[in-house]
């Protein structure tokens, strides 16, 4: 499997606080990588650091590098939005716009320039297919996108994020704020997302990952200690602080 | 603070239960190769009808193992060793029943006692039990080096199997009049060789407790 994103000795400073060190890992293309590890280990940080969602936040400091199909990332020329349509990110708790279904997903397409009704209709169709939930939406595509539950807004926020056409879906804890038969409806969509895109997912559910993931990455106080296929992570972890954590013996 | 306190009670309980059912099954098996070598009648009896305790052990044992997966979802050491756990129990639960079998069986002897037939049948038990006790010692240590020199010895088991086989069949052919005799002493032989595979069986699932393999291939 090729690489899709590659890091190498990646650090960043919120300030002083030096919140990844020396992160390096190869991100395979058209697979599921989970990225687990306690609260404040660097994880989520480490996720917005593949689209540049923390140049943002005052004071951060990065050094490394991020390399997206062998292109630096944290380069001056690159352009960001076009870098965040390439790698979309899906947030914790759903947060479609107040606006209807149809628009939310359309809403990118019009950023992007694309406005022919013909082509925004069968690009919202396709993606609202490929978020799994166009048989539950499509004979209400114009009613408000918060009438929908919230298993539904977050397949909505996965289809808004399919419309512009990424390559990478970030997932930063996608099911966390879901009940057990959505979260399940999630899980399965991933496997069938990875078929077109590299996903990768910061989750605290071990299960989760365990179920999700081809690769798993364990982070603690802002260092990858183990990086690997999940079958191996979950079964044999090499460094003992990846057993202690996975096994829920950590502290 | 370990976050996981009452599950690794739990483990721990599990262990002492492995310890324990390991010890009644080689009791059992102990006393059943003392019951055919001496003839005794009476161990013999005692024996079968002390198997149902290892079974009801074997049955408790996996309760537990089942219920830890449902309730802890254990993974990596803790997966392997409760799965470790739930493949030992069957074995010992076999090697009981092969020792109430062989009890049995001695129940039936008649006539020649087993040295003026077969000499190597004593030696294939002491190797047998030998091997349980091993086998047992070598999870109870996580002794993997003693684990791995079991499944060694089992060669010389069934080297032995071979020759009481060698000897039945010449004694069947100088004196068709023990051929009884005969057929039971080689069941029991064949048991003894069951008994020593089962040994090995446990041993394979400790090293594969402790490294993740089993019989040289990564199942998990």
């Amino acid at each position: 499997m090729a690489n899709k994103i590659i890091t190498k000795d990646l650090n960043l400073y919120y300030g002083t606080h030096h919140a990844l060190k020396d992160v390096s890992i190869e991100i395979k293309e058209h697979c599921v990588t989970g990225l687990i590890g306690p609260s404040g280990c660097g994880k989520s940080t480490f996720l917005k650091t593949l689209n540049r969602m923390n140049d943002t936040i005052p004071g951060v400091r990065v050094t490394g590098n991020v390399l997206l199909d062998d292109e630096e990332v944290y380069q001056n020329a690159v352009d960001v939005t076009q870098l965040r349509k390439k790698v979309g990110m899906v947030f914790q708790s759903p947060n479609p716009f107040p606006m209807s279904i149809y628009d939310n997903v359309a809403y990118g397409l019009r950023i992007h320039g694309i406005k022919k009704r013909i082509i925004v209709d069968e690009i919202v169709e396709k993606s609202l297919r490929g978020a799994a939930i166009w048989d539950e939406v499509k004979d209400r595509l114009k009613k408000s996108a918060l009438s929908l539950s919230g298993g539904q807004q977050q397949r909505l926020c996965i289809a808004r994020t399919l419309a512009v056409q990424p390559d990478v879906i970030l997932m930063d804890e996608p099911t966390s704020a879901l009940d057990p038969i959505s979260t399940m409806k999630i899980e399965e969509l991933m496997s069938e997302l990875k078929k077109n895109y590299t996903v990768v997912i910061v989750t605290h559910n071990m299960q989760q990952a365990a179920r999700i993931s081809d690769y798993t990455a364990f982070f603690l106080l802002g260092e990858l200690v183990e990086y690997g296929e999940t079958s191996q992570i979950f079964s044999m972890p090499k460094d003992k602080r990846t057993e202690d954590y996975i096994t829920g013996r950590f502290g | 603070m370990n976050a996981r306190n009452s599950f690794d009670k739990e483990l721990e309980r599990l262990h002492m239960d492995l310890i324990k059912m390991g010890s009644m099954t080689e009791e059992a098996i102990e006393q059943s190769v003392h019951a055919f070598t001496t003839r005794d009648n009476a161990l013999a009896k005692e024996i079968m009808q002390g198997d149902h305790q290892i079974d009801d052990m074997e049955k408790q044992i996996e309760t537990v193992c089942l219920s830890l997966i449902l309730r802890q979802q254990p993974v990596a050491g803790d997966l392997r060793r409760i799965t470790c756990a739930l493949k030992m129990i069957t074995d010992l639960e076999r090697i009981a029943d092969n020792a109430a079998d062989i009890a049995e069986l001695s129940l039936m002897i008649r006539g020649d006692h087993i040295a003026e037939m077969v000499q190597h049948i004593p030696g294939m038990a002491s190797a047998s039990v030998d091997m349980v006790h091993k086998s047992i010692d070598s999870f109870v240590r996580s002794d993997l080096d003693l684990a791995e020199s079991v499944i060694a010895q089992d060669d010389t088991v069934d080297a032995l199997f071979c020759k009481v086989k060698d000897e039945l069949c010449e004694t069947l052919r100088q004196n068709r009049e023990n051929s009884d005799n005969a057929i039971d002493f080689l069941m029991i032989a064949k048991y003894l060789e069951r008994i020593a595979d089962h040994a090995v069986n446990i041993c394979e699932w400790v090293l594969f407790s402790e490294t993740g393999i089993h019989k040289d291939k990564k199942i998990m």
